[in-house]
């Protein structure tokens, strides 16, 4: 086990994992901070790994591939803004709605424009080639994780203090927070909360459409049907988790794709693949019911 | 008085007609992209649905149907009393497998196996969604998290059993081996649609007077109504909360044993999820924005939907997954005029984060 953490090869899979959980859980953060349930991540990441194969499928780059995906999640965040924000839907229901209708969208359009069922692969498909960072990259234990990645990936990096200063000082960020926390005293200030909120939703669909571009044009270079496989949900309970604060979220999205990264290793131990397979979402649900204790534990200290 | 108004009239049906002409103009935008005959397709549809050699795919939609309302009984159980259950699919998978176990392993006559399949199918559908309840009420996991990341180990264990120690190796796929003939269903004379139907019509028999006559059911709708009030009475929140989840899981895992002695006659790896019965179940019960005796009938609807659009594939080419983006487009244009008051238990209140 231990010689399995220590492979630097294990480190260097950690970004592969991290990177779509860290984008779409960025994107559900800005929802979250502005005041839109968003629990759709799921859908949105879906939409997003099919988009980045079809641009990079018909353009024959991954840089389209990953701007496709970009404004196909952001025309998926318009759609959930009209029918939630503007429209006055329940989020839940909402959100539910969205990750159908990825599924949908994603499984019609796979047989109506490549016609195959359940997975497309194809040599034309354009996939990220990993980024080499001088000097970077021969530094003892950071290196083989920092330097190799895809585009992504370090689009993830850069997001997290930008974030983290936009919502903390620009304008438009506390806009954002204001319409989360007092949407009223945005409206007195003579701003809608509710084109901000449209605003964070679109922003989340570029985020997430990102991550799902990782997914399938970066990890690999195919889609499969229902690829983002869970990774959108521990994205919601990270955002819940940290209540959408960018730093934070950054270390438990690193957690999380750490396991998920060290299960995708344990299958040659010899463990059956589904137990594996069920790793990140028992160690979701063991973080989240530690994390409630912790802070029910500290409550009551703080109340002694 | 009691004149007809007119002018009300029109302002309220005019935005369900623009509703009606947006979910038309998607599907007829999605007809056109795949340059699919509109005019085959339209009756491709309602035969896949309705028609049929002696009604054969009306049949299919009927045994359809006795899952995905069964299904969305179970979810509306839960939607009512304010829990936002929506593991559903944990459930269904926990009774199919124990269906189809119990089944396989158990021996004696035929009917007693069966019953008791179907018994232990119900209770594990139950402990599943319990324990979604007891990570929300004792360990502080958001019910609406916790009972969907519960999903993913069940359908995983599910796998596993019948992949490993149960598989029917000969079969060669991933699959348990067939529960014993004499338990499986019989057919309604002359059809081949299963008695799993009646399973459904009992439960939703209970469904529905248990939310409209019985006391319970009174309780549990107050607590989905406003949770503080349902805490200042004096109602036993937390004891109506696990009572609730165990009764919508007991359905769920019905709803298994129903799938498996009625249609696959085993457990198939996948075969309770990839069709999205636990999902088209919620949101079966969310197009009728929880009105009790509404669901059944659009249970059957989206039954119709599905086995409509698999007849609209064999008379156009059409790809049959066009019902998932009908489905949603519908979705969220009727749910969003029509939403119901599901406020508790997405992260406020006992469970929150």
């Amino acid at each position: 086990m231990f010689e399995l953490i220590a492979d630097p090869s294990f480190a260097a899979s950690i970004p592969r994992f991290v990177t779509p959980i860290l984008l779409a859980a960025l994107g559900g953060a800005l929802c979250e901070r502005a005041g839109v349930f968003n629990i759709a991540l799921e859908g949105f990441l879906l939409v997003g790994a099919f988009a980045a194969v079809l641009g990079a499928y018909f353009s024959g780059t991954p840089y389209i591939g990953a701007l496709t995906a970009m404004v196909a999640g952001m025309a998926l965040g318009l759609v959930f803004a009209e029918f939630n924000v503007r429209r006055g839907g329940d989020s839940i229901v909402v959100s539910i709605a969205i990750n159908l209708l990825a599924a949908g969208l994603t499984t019609f359009f796979l047989r109506a424009i490549f016609d195959v069922t359940g997975a497309f692969s194809d040599p034309a498909i354009a996939g990220f080639a990993p980024i080499r960072l001088p000097f970077i990259e021969y530094v003892p234990l950071l290196g083989p994780i920092l330097s190799g990645q895809a585009l992504p990936f370090y689009l993830a990096l850069l997001s997290v203090p930008f974030l983290h200063v936009f919502l903390a000082r620009h304008r438009l960020g506390l806009r954002i927070r204001a319409a989360g926390e007092n949407p009223q005293a945005l409206r007195a200030g003579g701003v809608s909360p509710k084109r901000v909120q449209l605003l964070a939703l679109i922003a989340c669909g570029a985020l997430c459409g990102l991550g799902g571009a990782q997914l399938s044009i970066a990890n690999v270079n195919l889609f499969v049907e229902n690829m983002s496989a869970g990774r959108g949900w521990i994205a919601v309970v990270a955002v819940l988790l940290t209540r959408g604060r960018p730093w934070p979220l950054f270390f438990i999205a690193l957690l999380f794709g750490a396991v998920d990264s060290l299960s995708f290793r344990v299958q040659g131990l010899g463990l059956a693949q589904q137990f594996t397979d069920m790793m990140p979402y028992l160690a979701t649900l063991i973080v989240l019911v530690a994390l409630s204790w912790w802070r029910a534990r500290r409550a009551r200290g703080d109340a002694s | 008085m009691i004149a007809f108004d007119a002018g009300k009239a029109t302002r309220s049906a005019l935005p369900w007609l623009f509703t009606f002409l947006w979910i038309a103009a998607i599907i007829l935008a999605l007809l056109l992209f795949v340059g699919a005959p509109v005019g085959e397709a339209l009756s491709g549809f309602w035969n896949g649905a309705f028609g049929g050699r002696r009604n054969a795919y009306l049949m299919a939609t009927l045994s359809r149907s006795a899952l995905i309302v069964g299904m969305a009984l179970s979810v509306m159980l839960s939607f009512r009393a304010g829990l936002f259950n929506i593991g559903g699919e944990g459930q269904l998978v926990a009774g199919g497998l124990v269906a189809a176990l119990v089944a396989v392993l158990m021996p004696g006559p035929p009917l007693l196996v069966l019953v008791v399949a179907i018994l232990a199918a119900m209770l594990a559908g139950a402990l599943w969604a319990l324990l979604a309840g007891v990570l929300q009420l004792f360990m502080g996991v958001p019910l609406l998290v916790g009972s969907l990341l519960l999903n993913y180990p069940i359908r995983y264990i599910a796998s596993y059993l019948v992949a490993h120690p149960y598989r029917d190796v000969q079969s060669g796929m991933v699959q348990s081996h067939l529960v014993p003939q004499e338990t499986w269903f019989a057919y309604f004379p002359g059809t081949r649609l299963d008695i799993g139907i009646l399973f459904t019509a009992v439960a939703a028999a209970f469904a529905l007077i248990y939310s409209y006559r019985t006391v319970h059911g009174y309780h549990t709708r107050l607590n989905g109504l406003s949770p503080d009030f349902a805490r200042t009475v004096g109602l036993p929140v937390r004891r109506l909360t696990l009572q609730t989840l165990a009764l919508s899981g007991a359905i769920a895992g019905m709803v298994g044993a129903i799938a498996v002695f009625g249609i696959h006659h085993r457990y198939i790896d996948g075969m309770l999820v990839q069709p999205l019965y636990a999902w088209t179940g919620i949101i079966a019960v969310l197009l009728v924005g929880m009105v009790p005796w509404a669901v059944p009938i659009s249970g059957f609807f989206f039954a119709a939907v599905q086995t409509g659009a698999a007849g609209i594939e064999r008379a156009a080419g059409v790809p049959k997954e066009i019902a998932l983006v009908v489905q949603a487009v519908i979705i969220l244009f009727v749910a969003s005029r029509v939403s119901g008051a599901l406020t508790a238990s997405r992260g406020d209140g006992d469970g929150h984060v």
